[in-house]
């Protein structure tokens, strides 16, 4: 595969991994953030983490929409899903989540709701225009790569005038999140592995800010083996040299300002909510994204009255320290005996980009 | 979730604003809508059924061509 296989070439890996053995400091350790789940996973998949120097650790980010999404916000979907006479869509990753009273969509699909599993928003829009007799809701969640391809499918649904189509937007922003992150300072982290595809959308630019104001490296990086190794290098050598810079390995697919266009159809069809709780993060504002009052008709909350739900993490569950790079996974008591992929009490063990799932699936035994 | 595939542009819809990609004999029909210029032949990064980017051909070769200077460094170190 073109872009792939080049990017996962073993001797490379070995040479570049060799490299920050060579460069790392033994006096000092370096604790990198790893923002997103992808990067998490690849760390783990490809064994990078087993090519890397004993005073190099990485810290797993929030950077996983699943995860982060509190489950108040679940139950309220699926109350909505139960109450009213609708099709409510959903992508694959959400389905098993648990909630607080041990609920999930998959559990309420089974009790009878029409909830159905979609690859993408378009489904969810052809799932309406092919129902016109039942209101169909799109569970929108997702960081900014995600954000784009729902603002597209609104504005789809106003120029259709498709009435029996509504949003239930759960979108958040990775600025904000990285922010309050550094700003706790909780995590220890000497730099970040930055986000790929969010920074495809929103660009390098985006973390100008947030690296100046707390003096943090970060380097933006592919998901491939190679582009997250070159990347630990160049934060390593970022380190060394008492920079902290906003650096682009990802260059083949990042720019500076990102994709405009998809930055002005986000612009146009959503606004910031003051205020969003992040499981783990708590309430952050201004750090997720709802539908403007001109799209007002297709916001779901709005339809169908929607309220808030407070809901409680499952007790002994340790995801909030977890996203927020305090703890790993196998600190917490339930790790790989109460909380499995199977029989899932977290959030971070059913995403398949979960820290928890990424230790489970790779490296419980180490 | 942030997890997209590079995939060949075969073919292009522009009154539709879709594209048909490929991937390793895979053929999916994706939206265009989120970019401006796109050709056939381009290579475009796939998510949720929407093309995010094309990806720039000059830029991959350069990562790759530092790849291979920094093997250099290694093997002089």
């Amino acid at each position: 595969m073109k872009y792939v296989d080049e990017f996962r070439d073993r001797e490379t890996a070995q040479a570049l991994a060799a490299l920050i053995k060579t460069e790392v400091r033994p006096v000092r350790t370096y604790r990198l953030m790893e923002f997103c789940g992808g990067h998490t996973h690849a760390i783990f998949r490809f064994g990078i983490i087993d090519l890397m120097p004993d005073n190099l650790q990485f810290v797993h980010g929030p950077g996983c929409p699943v995860c982060v999404l509190p489950a108040g916000r679940i139950e309220a979907a699926i109350k909505l899903a139960e109450e009213n006479d609708v099709i409510l869509c959903s992508y694959a990753d959400l389905m098993r989540v648990p909630t607080g009273k041990r609920d999930s969509l998959h559990k309420a699909k089974a009790r009878g709701a029409d909830i159905r599993m979609i690859y993408s928003p378009t489904d969810a829009l052809n799932i309406a225009r092919n129902n016109p007799d039942k209101q169909v809701v799109f569970f929108a969640i997702g960081f900014e790569t995600t954000t784009p391809p729902t603002a597209a499918v609104l504005k789809t649904a106003s120029a259709m005038q498709l009435t029996n189509f509504s949003v239930y937007c759960n979108h958040v922003q990775t600025p904000p999140a990285m922010a309050h992150i550094l700003s706790a300072g909780d995590a220890k982290i000497d730099g970040i592995l930055g986000p790929s595809h969010v920074s495809t959308i929103i660009g390098s630019h985006a973390y100008a800010d947030c690296c100046k104001q707390y003096q943090m490296p970060l380097v933006i990086a592919g998901f491939e083996p190679l582009d997250v190794i070159q990347s630990t290098l160049m934060l390593v050598r970022q380190i060394n040299e008492g920079r902290s810079d906003v650096e682009n390995q990802y260059t083949r697919l990042v720019t500076a300002s990102g994709n405009t266009k998809a930055q002005a159809l986000m612009d146009e069809v959503f606004e910031l909510r003051p205020l969003f709780e992040w499981r783990g993060l708590g309430q952050l504002p201004d750090s997720a994204l709802r539908i403007k009052l001109e799209y007002g008709d297709f916001d779901a909350e709005k339809r169908f009255d929607m309220q808030e739900i407070r809901s409680a993490d499952i007790k002994g569950c340790i995801c909030p320290a977890v996203l927020s790079g305090i703890s790993n996974p196998d600190a917490c008591v339930l790790f790989g005996t109460a909380c499995t992929p199977e029989e899932p009490k977290g959030a971070c063990m059913v995403s398949s980009e979960g820290a928890c799932a990424a230790y489970y699936a790779y490296g419980r035994h180490r | 979730m942030c997890l997209a595939v590079p995939t060949r542009v075969e073919s292009l819809d522009s009154a539709a604003s879709t594209a048909v990609v490929e991937l390793d004999g895979i053929r999916k029909e994706v939206s265009t809508q989120l970019l401006d210029e796109i050709a056939i032949g381009d290579y475009v990064l796939v998510h949720v059924g929407f093309a995010l980017e094309r990806i720039d051909p000059e830029e991959a070769e350069k990562t790759l061509a530092l790849f291979s200077e920094l093997r250099a460094q290694e093997t002089e170190a």
